[in-house]
């Protein structure tokens, strides 16, 4: 059988682009976009209150099951968001395959590794009250 | 098995030398350029959260870094970050959603005002939070 009579286009043009999960990564990164809109202001917030209270303050101040909620949260979606954002920058500017997958994965790594050391911070604090 | 030369093959995205000067593409490469500052600033806040959890020492440790005037001067780009990537994420937002603001003199105006409002909000933040 000869190779590209009976080939369709759509199979001729498979594995070339990168039309690989681009609309799924596009769509995630704004929805997380979306929640970080309402959880930055309140983390800025919480910012501005852990800074001005003090060691014992601060602590008090994370230790409200409303405020460890809503940290932890945070801390995923950014990690989600921070994530993505940071995979098309490399996609973007690093060519080499294997640097470019190194970098991809200390990506995920460190994005993943922020939220475990944020969580469990807070929930630290929340548990020693 | 030709995916990994392929994939070297593959275009890149065009660099910063590319693109002729004007505000819309410094809003587009500074949204770019705070998200990845962003991306490092959040290991630094959260190593602030962590000193908190660890000891009073090692929270005082961290606060002296943040209130000391290198401290400051990251903590204020910092905020200029956040503000600038914030308002401009909302931009973002509205393109893909109502799929408004496209027209050239819209989008250069709003570029110019985002870069305001990032500064305005960050110098209230640092108020806000006594580190001025």
């Amino acid at each position: 059988m000869s190779q590209g009579q009976f080939l369709t286009p759509t199979k001729a043009a498979r594995g070339l682009g990168s039309a690989k999960s681009g609309t799924a990564h596009h769509i995630r990164l704004r929805v997380a976009a979306l929640a970080l809109l309402i959880l930055v202001p309140l983390a800025l917030y919480a910012i501005i209150s852990i800074s001005s209270a003090g060691y014992d303050g601060a602590r008090a101040w994370v230790a409200q099951p409303l405020h460890a909620t809503l940290l932890i949260l945070t801390a995923g979606a950014v990690s989600y968001h921070m994530r993505l954002g940071m995979q098309v920058i490399i996609e973007d500017y690093i060519a080499k395959t294997g640097m470019r997958t190194t970098l991809l994965i200390l990506n995920t790594f460190a994005a993943i590794a922020m939220f475990v050391a944020v969580a469990m911070a807070v929930v630290q604090i929340w548990i020693a009250g | 098995m030709s995916g990994p030369q392929r994939a070297a093959t593959r275009p890149l995205s065009p660099h910063l030398q590319i693109w002729r000067y004007h505000v819309t593409m410094l809003a587009s490469i500074t949204h770019r350029i705070t998200g990845a500052a962003l991306y490092f600033g959040t290991f630094l806040i959260a190593a602030w959260l962590v000193a908190l959890a660890i000891s009073p020492d090692a929270f005082a440790a961290m606060q002296g870094i943040i209130t000391s005037i290198p401290g400051k001067i990251i903590l204020f780009l910092w905020a200029v970050a956040v503000m600038f990537h914030l308002f401009n994420g909302i931009r973002h937002l509205v393109w893909d959603g109502p799929g408004i603001g496209f027209s050239p003199k819209v989008a250069s105006t709003v570029s110019t005002i985002i870069y305001f409002l990032a500064i305005l909000g960050a110098v209230a933040l640092m108020f806000a939070a006594g580190a001025f």
